[in-house]
């Protein structure tokens, strides 16, 4: 669909729009509207509807579209043309053309009115880390705007190299209606509020309700004295039942599997998998932190807790697809999840977002959504000892990367009208309207703030409740879930991530033992504690789990 | 006749020294003076800047660079004007020099000297000198002797692939139908790049679900085709990748050869009565020695920096299986900022690169002595 037959699209909307006003006002109802949120509401519906659930992956012309008609809040701050003149250079991904793609399309109605350019700095995820390193360590930041998440926050923000947000951009992004996690101390460094947040992160689980509904594997299942019910795993333990028990289990005629683990290194993203794996059994309600020891920098990830996270791989990988040993996280959502192997996986909110608006999806009426499982019991790192908890089974949902933003770079700040232009780009690219929109459609963001969680407004853009509800739901209880596990926000955590994987590797591929797998990333993370330089280390790690 | 020509010139090269004027010769030296002590002092005040001694100095060092390039256009024309046509010549060569002291010298005794710093990109302290502590880390560092270990398996398998390049230049060479058509072909593969062959082939034609390999396989037999998860097949299957993108390298420069090859002794030994393999054991492959040793040696230098196909398809594993010296620095530089301990790796390696290679074309050299 091209963007004129959006226009004419527009143009009808709004005379029907006209029409509808002129019988209210008629009738005297009009005056008892509050206008200003019907047309608030009506532009969000509008936005949904582009291109509509289930018409197929969105476009340009649709990011351009988007762009243009979330452009009021960017108008009423900038005059037109104001920016005339004013170059920026903005580096963010383009991870399954996502992320800087939609940017461009959502940007290039700002840079028509403002009459800024921006030039683009493209990066592969596994290139993020080096790229960004490499311009703080050897001085050469070229870019003006960048999309970071907020692991960086300690490497970019700690060195003083961004611009602090002015209260007018707090005021158009209306930070009040982030979700409770995102708030400070995250987007945050001394006090001083530095992201405009696109995105919220938190691994949840997703599961494949067909296979769970299935009456001839609920038979299979009681008839091999299979624990409890057939139904959805809501602890670790149960996952690990359920992955042994369908390993040459036959459904609908084919292979069927249980969990999805990602072995293979991700440029230290996939350490988060493990992550997700690990946070019920090593994050305790009552100790904030569950990578490491806070006072010391001591590693946790070769204590009991981690160790039999690893263990759990193990054990469950001889039941996974036998190629499972060569899967990143990339394979097991997007290839394998959407495209019909595998009943459960843990990941972002992307396959939520994917499942129905991704031309490769073949479940998108198939998925359910939980967040991540518990243990029955929790590893006391204070006491050394497994704690059962009168609650219940241990839920810790892994709010892995706590999401992305967009910073402005400090070399902005000397010139007032470029430094107005950056963060004009930066609220754009975060503002309310436009963030529904990339919450609905694959943009590579999930829901983030209270606002998205608004189901009617999902349902009228074509989302069965149902489906919606699950989704939002398991975004939501782990974003305010009291036992969260959060992401330290300290230098260099990519590299403990890298290092991590390439001993995960070795333990998978058999040629160690968790344990002593662990021990082996353990000491290699003491190791690049002292190279960083632990006494700052341990400063940041409190601060940013604020004990 | 030569001799006076070249006495001649010779001469007039030195009248034309002669010819300048003391006067000329004294700015002409100046000039490389004055550049040379202006490139001297900015270098020390940035140095100065940048290790925190002294406010005065630039934000990078390219203001340095900038220098050095007017350095070298100062020192070309003080050698034109001490030297009259004889810094004119000087100026033939001088831009490569001074090209390669940059881009080469320069750069190889300034990565040795990060080889024995502790840099790690996120470090508070920043770059400090840390003496043999990287090359005492090298030599525990299991990751990258496996690593070293998987290359001696890589860089054996050059001879299989020389072995099917052979074949396939032998086939070239014969007078079969099409073979235009093949030569263009066979050389496909060579074309493409590493990485784009290893998303075609790697990461689709042997995709496990339903990759075509992967299918033919399963009619074949094997009815759990995974290419990449276990340790001997993932390292066989990237070798696989990695020969079909090289053996039209070492077929192309190998059919060059035997189209040298005298084809009268070709005859005569046919007409001597010896057989298809008796010609080509007895007089095409050792006729063809020279050839097939340029060819193995540059194939094993393109193979010990085999990475590209190993980061995109497997990252190293399963394991550690397939990894590569290359790809092993990669991680350790790319996703672990650890620029000190890379650079180390990356020299160390280097060294033992230009001792393997030396000791090859010495024995390589040997042989062909022996043989011919």
């Amino acid at each position: 669909m091209k963007i004129e037959d959006y226009s004419r699209l527009s143009r009808r909307s709004v005379l029907k729009g006209a029409a509808a006003a002129s019988a209210l006002a008629a009738s005297g109802a009009l005056g008892m509207l509050p206008s200003r949120a019907f047309a608030a509401d009506d532009l969000r519906a509008q936005i949904l509807k582009i291109p509509g659930v289930g018409k197929g992956q969105p476009t340009d012309a649709d990011f351009q579209k988007v762009g243009e008609l979330t452009l009021g809040a960017t108008k009423a701050n900038v005059k037109q043309g104001e920016f005339a003149g004013v170059q920026l250079s903005f580096m963010g991904l383009n991870n399954q053309n996502l992320h800087n793609v939609l940017f461009r399309g959502f940007l290039k109605p700002w840079e028509d009115y403002t009459g800024a350019k921006i030039t683009w700095i493209d990066l592969a995820q596994a290139d993020y880390n080096p790229r960004l390193q490499q311009s703080i360590a050897t001085n050469t930041i070229d870019f003006d705007l960048i999309e970071m998440g907020a692991p960086f926050e300690g490497d970019v923000c700690g060195k003083g190299l961004t611009s602090e947000m002015p209260d007018w951009v707090k005021k158009q992004i209306d930070m009040e209606d982030l979700v409770n996690y995102l708030k400070p101390p995250v987007g945050t460094w001394n006090g001083k509020q530095y992201r405009v947040t696109v995105d919220g992160d938190a691994h949840n689980f997703n599961y494949r309700t067909d296979v769970f509904a299935d009456a001839d594997l609920a038979k299979a299942w009681k008839d091999g004295g299979g624990k409890g019910e057939w139904v959805v795993p809501k602890t670790w333990q149960q996952v690990q039942a359920v992955t042994k028990f369908l390993k040459g289990q036959k459904f609908k005629g084919n292979d069927v599997y249980g969990y999805l683990d990602a072995p293979k290194p991700w440029g230290g993203f996939g350490f988060y998998f493990l992550g997700s794996r690990a946070s019920a059994y090593a994050k305790h309600p009552e100790d904030k932190a569950w990578l490491f020891d806070t006072d010391t920098m001591k590693p946790r990830v070769n204590n009991p807790a981690w160790v039999r996270a690893i263990q759990d791989v193990l054990d469950a990988l001889p039941s996974e697809p036998p190629n499972q040993l060569n899967a990143d996280p990339n394979e097991t959502a997007f290839s394998q999840f959407l495209g019909g192997t595998g009943s459960m996986v843990s990941w972002w909110g992307d396959v939520g977002s994917n499942v129905k608006t991704n031309d490769t999806s073949v479940v998108g009426d198939l998925t359910g959504f939980s967040i991540l499982p518990g243990s029955d019991d929790v590893y006391n790192s204070k006491t050394g000892k497994w704690d059962t908890l009168t609650s219940g089974p241990n839920y810790a949902p892994n709010c892995a990367y706590l999401g992305w933003g967009v910073y402005v770079m400090a070399r902005v700040d000397t010139d007032p009208v470029k430094q107005k232009a950056a963060w004009s780009a930066a609220a754009h690219l975060g503002g309310k309207d436009l963030s529904l929109w990339c919450a609905a459609y694959p943009s590579g963001f999930q829901p983030y703030r209270n606002s998205h969680f608004n189901i009617p407004e999902w349902v009228a853009a074509g989302y069965d409740e149902a489906f919606i509800t699950s989704y939002l739901k398991s975004e939501s209880d782990s974003y305010n879930h009291p036992n969260a596990a959060i992401e330290p926000r300290i230098p260099g955590i990519f590299q403990y991530y890298s290092l991590a994987e390439d001993e995960l590797a070795k333990i998978f591929a058999g040629q160690s033992t968790a344990q002593a797998g662990a021990d082996a990333i353990a000491a290699a993370w003491e190791k690049l504690t002292d190279q960083i330089g632990r006494d700052n280390q341990i400063k940041l790690y409190k601060a940013s789990l604020g004990v | 006749m030569q001799n006076t020509a070249q006495a001649t010139t010779g001469e007039k090269f030195a009248a034309g020294s002669n010819s300048i004027s003391a006067n000329r010769r004294t700015a002409g030296r100046a000039l490389i003076i004055a550049a040379s002590a202006g490139l001297v002092a900015m270098i020390i005040v940035q140095f100065l800047h940048v290790v925190g001694l002294s406010p005065v100095g630039f934000a990078n060092w390219r203001p340095v660079l900038y220098a050095f390039v007017a350095w070298g256009v100062a020192l070309g024309a003080g050698q034109v004007l001490a030297n009259g046509e004889r810094g004119e010549r000087a100026l033939f060569v001088l831009p490569a020099v001074l090209f390669t002291v940059a881009m080469v010298i320069f750069p190889t005794l300034f990565g040795l000297y990060i080889a024995f710093t502790d840099w790690n990109l996120s470090s508070f302290t920043g770059q400090r000198f840390n003496g043999f502590d990287n090359l005492v880390a090298l030599f525990h560092d299991t990751s990258f002797w496996n690593a070293l270990l998987n290359m001696v398996f890589y860089v054996l398998a050059v001879l299989v692939e020389y072995a099917i390049a052979f074949g396939l230049a032998l086939l070239l060479n014969a007078e079969i139908r099409a073979r235009k058509f093949f030569r263009v072909a066979f050389l496909l593969p060579f074309m493409l790049s590493p990485v784009a062959v290893s998303w075609m082939i790697g990461k689709s034609i042997m995709e496990y679900r339903f990759g075509p390999a992967s299918v033919l396989a399963r009619v074949l037999g094997w009815s759990s085709p995974s290419f990449f998860t276990s340790p001997w097949i993932a390292r066989v299957s990237i070798e696989a990748m990695d020969a079909w993108v090289s053996i039209p390298f070492i077929m192309i420069l190998l059919l060059a050869g035997l189209q040298a090859l005298p084809k009268e002794v070709m005859e005569a030994s046919r007409i001597d009565g010896a057989n298809g393999w008796q010609q080509f054991w007895e007089m095409t492959f050792p006729l063809m020695l020279p050839v097939s040793v340029t060819a193995i040696i540059l194939r094993i230098i393109f193979k010990l920096k085999l990475a590209d196909i190993v980061i995109n398809t497997t990252s190293g594993g399963p394991g550690g299986a397939t990894d590569t010296v290359s790809s092993f620095i990669y991680r350790e530089y790319r996703d672990r900022s650890n620029v000190g301990y890379g650079t180390m790796l990356a020299m160390f390696y280097l060294v033992l690169i230009i001792i393997f290679v030396t000791a090859l074309l010495n024995l390589a050299s040997r042989r062909i002595r022996r043989v011919t």
